[in-house]
C-alpha cells in the first residue's frame, strides 16, 4: 500500500539466470510504483550474454525524490538462482528480506540479520502451468513479505508492460502472484 | 546572328582552376547541358566531393555543397530523403569513391538511393600531385608507383562499377569516355538517361566516365586521348552495363 | 510510447525519452548504426519515425551516419545520429564538417567505458572529446548533460531548438546508465515544434534566388580565419547566453560536491545524507558542460571552502573545474573509470578525506 505518510524506501536487487525473468519482474515493480504515485528507477546489469548468463536489475521505489538510482546495499533482494545468492546476500542491509528460490536454490542464507523466504517458485509455477511464472511467484512472495504496493497495480503494470499478444497470460500471472503470497502467509 | 554556343545556364560564367587538357571542364559542361535541357536547374542539389573537383560548386550554377572524403553518397542520401522531389547527385573521383569511400557508394547504391552518381576515373590522385589510385593500371606509374603498379604489391585496378553491378537496388550503370566527340555525345547520354532513372523513382544510377590527367600522366592532352583509349579503354570497356528492361535508347 | 494530449507519467528508459523527444522536437531524419547501450533510441526511431513521416535509416556505418545527418541538415531537416563512445569517435569528422558549415544537428552520446573497444558499461569519459572539440580545427559542440530520464527528454527537445538558434551542432551527452535506467517522468502534451526563424541558407533547389553553396573549404588568404573569427564569435555569444547549471547547499558548505549527468546522482545522495549527519556539504552540478559554468564556480571559490570533482573517468571535468577556480581553493578529485561506478559509501569516505585535508590546509 502506498501510504503516503510513512517514508517509503525501497531498495531491491532482483537477480537470477539471463531468462528467468528478473529484468521484467523488476519492471512490474517501478511499473506499479509509478502507478501508485510513487518515485521510481529501475537500471538492468547483464552479464556476458543476455541469455543464460547472470543478469540482475535495481529498483528504487520511494515517495521522496530518488536521488542515485543505483542500489549498493539493497533492503529487498529477489534471488533466482544460487549463484546471485552468492553474489548479493552479503550485500543485504541489515532487517532487509531475501526471497529465494528455493527449487534452484538449495543452501540456507549464513546471514541471521536478515529475514529469509524460500519459496519453490519453479515447481510452483510448473504446477500451475508454466515454468516462466517463477518471476511472479517470486513477486508474489516478495510483496506479501513487504507490502508497500497494491495487488491491482501490479496486475495493471503487466497490462501496460506486457505485449497485447501476452495479455493472455495474465490471469496466470495473478495465479502465480496469489500462490507466491500464500507461501509467506502467517511467516516471518 | 544567331548565337549557337554559350555557357548553359547550369554553369556559372567562371573560369576554372582544371589544367589544360583535364577531362573535368568537359564532364562538368555536359551535366550542365543535360540538366539545362531537362529544365531541371533551380530543382538541383548537388555534392562535390574532395579531390581535383572539390570546388566544382564555383562552377555549377545551382545549389551545391561539399562533403568528407568520399562521403557524398551518405551526404546525398541525407538530402534525397529529405526533398524526394529533387534531383540530387555526386560528382566524385576514383579516389573518393573507390578507396576512401567504398562503404558509402556501395552502400548507397545497396539501399537502391534514388540518387546519381557521376564517377570520373582518371586512374591517379589528381589533387594530390598524382599518387596511385585504386584504378590506376598495372605498370602505370605514379609518385606512389614510381616502378609502376604491380599486382602483387599493390593489388588490381578496381572495377567498381562492374561491382555494383550485381546490386538489386542499382537500376543504371554505365562507363562512357571522354576521349571523343562521339564518346562525349554518349556520355551526355548516359548522364540524361541515369537522371531519367532517378526522376522515375526507379533506383540508383551512376555513370562512371573516363578522363584525361595530361599533367599527372605526364602527357599532351592529345596523347593522353590516346592513353585512354588505348590503355583504359581496354581495361575498362565502355557501355550501358545496366539498364531497366524498357529501354532508354542510346542517341 | 503514445503521445499524451494530457500531462502524463511515463516509465521509461533514458534512451527511449530521447528518441520521443527528438520526434517531438521535430526531428524527422535519424540515421545510426547500433551500438551497447544505446540501442533503445535507434530502436525507437525505427518504429517510430514512420509514423510522423520521418526517415530512419540504419546506415552502413557511424561515418555514413553523421554524413547522412549532415545532408539532411543542409536540406533543411531537424535531424539526429546517436551512438555510444567508439561510434563517437568515428563520427568525429563529420561532426566537424557540421560545425564548420554551422549546420544545425543533435547527436546523442551514452558513454561507455574506453578507451579502445573498452567495454559496455556506464562511463563519463568522453568529457575531453565532447567539450573540446573532438575532431579537427577550432569548434565546440554545444554539450547538454542530462541527470534523469526527465531531463533526457527535455533537453533533447530544446537540443533541436538550441541547434537551430545557433546553427551549431548540440550533444546529449549522458552514460550507459542514464541511457538503459528506466525512470518515471512527466510528458507533456506534444506540440511538433519547428525552427521559429526561416532557414535562409539551406539548398533546396534555387527557384527564385541565386544558388547556394554549403562549404567549409576556404583556400583564399584570409578567409578562413574569417570563418574561424565569426565561429568564435558565436561560440562567445554562446557562452554569454546559455551556460545552465544546478546548486544546493553552497551557501554555508564548507565542502562542495561537484558532478553531472549519472554521478551527479551519486553526489547529490552522499550530499544529502552529509548533511543529515551534519556536515556542511554543498552540490554544483553543471548542466552544460560547453558553456561551462565558469563564473557560477569561480563565485563559489571561498577561502575555507574546497571542492570535490566526482567523475565517472579518470579525471576530465576536473581540469575545468580547476581552470575555473584558479587556485583559490583547492580542488580534490575522486573517479572510477572502465565502467566502474563510485559507491556513495567510497564518495562519502572521500568526502570526510578532503574535508581533513582542506582543514589542514587552512591551518
Amino acid at each position: 500500500m502506498a501510504i503516503k505518510q510513512k517514508t517509503i524506501d525501497e531498495q531491491i536487487i532482483v537477480a537470477g539466470f539471463g531468462g528467468q525473468g528478473v529484468m521484467l519482474l523488476g519492471k512490474i515493480i517501478a511499473q506499479a510504483g509509478m502507478l501508485s504515485g510513487l518515485d521510481v528507477t529501475w537500471i538492468p546489469k547483464y552479464g556476458a550474454e543476455v541469455r543464460g548468463g547472470t543478469a540482475h536489475c535495481m529498483v528504487r521505489v520511494s515517495n521522496l525524490e530518488i536521488a542515485s538510482p543505483l542500489v549498493d546495499f539493497p533492503n529487498s533482494l529477489i534471488v533466482m538462482n544460487k549463484l546471485s545468492m552468492d553474489k548479493f546476500e552479503r550485500l543485504l542491509r541489515k532487517g532487509g528480506i531475501m526471497i529465494v528460490n528455493s527449487s534452484l536454490v538449495d543452501s540456507r542464507a549464513t546471514r541471521s540479520d536478515i529475514r529469509s523466504y524460500y519459496v519453490p517458485a519453479n515447481r510452483i509455477a510448473s504446477e500451475i502451468g508454466d515454468v516462466r511464472g517463477a518471476n511472479m511467484v517470486a513477486l508474489g512472495a516478495y510483496l506479501k513479505a513487504r507490502p508497500f504496493l497494491k495487488i491491482e497495480k501490479i496486475v495493471e503494470a503487466l497490462r501496460d508492460i506486457l505485449p497485447s499478444y501476452h495479455h493472455k497470460y495474465i490471469p496466470l500471472n495473478e495465479k502465480a502472484l496469489s500462490e507466491g503470497a500464500r507461501l509467506v502467509e502467517g511467516r516471518s | 546572328m544567331k548565337k549557337i554556343f554559350s555557357y548553359p545556364k547550369s554553369l556559372k560564367p567562371a573560369e576554372t582552376h582544371y589544367c589544360a587538357g583535364c577531362g573535368h571542364g568537359i564532364i562538368h559542361r555536359i551535366i550542365a547541358e543535360v540538366i539545362d535541357e531537362m529544365g531541371l536547374r533551380e530543382n538541383t542539389v548537388a555534392v562535390a566531393p574532395v579531390g581535383c573537383a572539390v570546388v566544382a560548386y564555383d562552377y555549377f550554377n545551382f545549389d551545391m555543397t561539399e562533403s568528407a572524403h568520399g562521403r557524398a553518397p551518405a551526404v546525398a542520401t541525407g538530402i534525397r530523403r529529405t526533398l524526394p522531389d529533387r534531383l540530387v547527385f555526386t560528382y566524385q573521383g576514383d579516389g573518393d569513391l573507390a578507396a576512401i569511400g567504398t562503404a558509402e557508394i556501395i552502400h548507397a547504391a545497396n539501399r537502391g538511393e534514388k540518387i546519381s552518381v557521376i564517377f570520373v576515373n582518371n586512374a591517379v590522385y589528381g589533387m594530390t600531385n598524382g599518387q596511385m589510385a585504386p584504378t590506376t593500371l598495372l605498370s602505370q606509374k605514379t609518385e606512389t608507383t614510381p616502378l609502376g603498379r604491380d599486382a602483387e604489391r599493390d593489388g588490381y585496378p578496381l572495377k567498381i562499377t562492374e561491382m555494383l553491378a550485381s546490386l538489386p537496388g542499382v537500376k543504371f550503370l554505365a562507363r562512357k569516355s571522354t576521349h571523343s566527340p562521339q564518346e562525349i555525345a554518349k556520355a551526355k547520354q548516359a548522364i540524361r538517361d541515369a537522371f531519367k532513372i532517378q526522376r522515375a523513382g526507379l533506383g540508383f544510377s551512376m555513370v562512371e566516365i573516363l578522363s584525361a590527367c595530361p599533367t599527372c600522366w605526364g602527357l599532351s592532352p592529345k596523347e593522353s586521348l590516346d592513353w585512354i583509349k588505348n590503355r583504359m579503354v581496354p581495361y575498362y570497356p565502355l557501355g550501358r552495363i545496366k539498364e531497366p528492361e524498357s529501354e532508354l535508347a542510346e542517341t | 510510447m503514445t503521445r499524451p494530449t494530457t500531462i502524463e507519467r511515463k516509465l521509461t528508459t533514458g534512451n527511449e525519452a530521447i528518441a520521443e523527444g527528438a520526434i517531438q522536437a521535430g526531428c524527422r531524419f535519424y540515421a545510426g548504426y547500433p551500438i551497447t547501450p544505446q540501442n533503445e533510441l535507434c530502436e525507437y526511431m525505427a518504429r517510430h519515425m514512420p509514423e510522423v513521416g520521418g526517415t530512419f535509416i540504419q546506415s552502413e556505418s557511424e561515418i555514413a551516419a553523421i554524413n547522412m545527418v549532415f545532408g539532411a541538415a543542409v536540406a533543411g531537416a531537424r535531424a539526429m545520429t546517436s551512438s555510444s563512445s567508439p561510434g563517437i569517435s568515428l563520427k568525429q569528422e563529420g561532426i566537424s564538417y557540421i560545425a564548420a558549415c554551422e549546420l544545425p544537428a543533435v547527436i546523442s552520446n551514452m558513454m561507455r567505458g574506453g578507451p579502445g573497444l573498452g567495454n559496455v558499461w556506464p562511463a563519463q569519459s568522453d568529457y575531453f572529446q565532447a567539450t573540446k572539440g573532438g575532431g579537427h580545427g577550432d569548434y565546440h559542440l554545444i554539450v547538454l548533460a542530462p541527470a534523469t530520464v526527465q531531463e533526457a527528454f527535455d533537453m533533447t527537445k530544446e537540443a533541436f531548438d538550441l541547434a537551430d538558434r545557433y546553427r551549431n551542432p548540440v550533444m546529449i551527452l549522458g552514460d550507459g546508465i542514464l541511457g538503459q535506467m528506466m525512470e518515471s517522468f512527466e510528458m507533456k502534451p506534444a506540440k511538433t515544434r519547428q525552427p521559429s526563424r526561416k532557414k535562409d541558407y539551406i539548398l533546396d533547389g534555387c527557384k527564385g534566388r541565386k544558388p547556394r553553396v554549403i562549404q567549409s573549404l576556404f583556400l583564399e588568404e584570409g578567409m578562413l580565419e574569417r570563418l574561424n573569427d565569426k565561429l568564435q564569435a558565436k561560440y562567445r555569444r554562446i557562452e554569454r547566453e546559455l551556460v545552465r547549471y544546478e546548486e544546493l547547499n553552497t551557501n554555508d558548505a564548507d565542502l562542495i560536491l561537484v558532478a553531472y549527468g549519472s554521478s551527479s546522482r551519486i553526489a547529490r545522495a552522499v550530499m544529502r545524507d552529509a548533511r543529515v549527519k551534519g556536515l556542511k556539504i554543498g552540490f554544483f552540478r553543471p548542466m552544460t558542460l560547453w558553456p561551462f559554468p565558469t563564473e557560477a564556480m569561480r563565485k563559489l571559490a571561498k577561502p575555507k571552502r574546497a571542492f570535490l570533482v566526482i567523475e565517472m573517468s579518470a579525471g576530465q571535468m576536473v581540469e575545468d573545474v580547476r581552470l575555473s577556480i584558479e587556485g583559490r581553493a583547492p580542488v580534490y578529485f575522486y573517479g572510477r573509470s572502465g565502467g566502474g561506478i563510485p559507491s556513495e559509501e567510497a564518495v562519502f569516505a572521500e568526502v570526510r578525506k578532503a574535508l581533513k585535508k582542506a582543514r589542514s590546509k587552512v591551518k
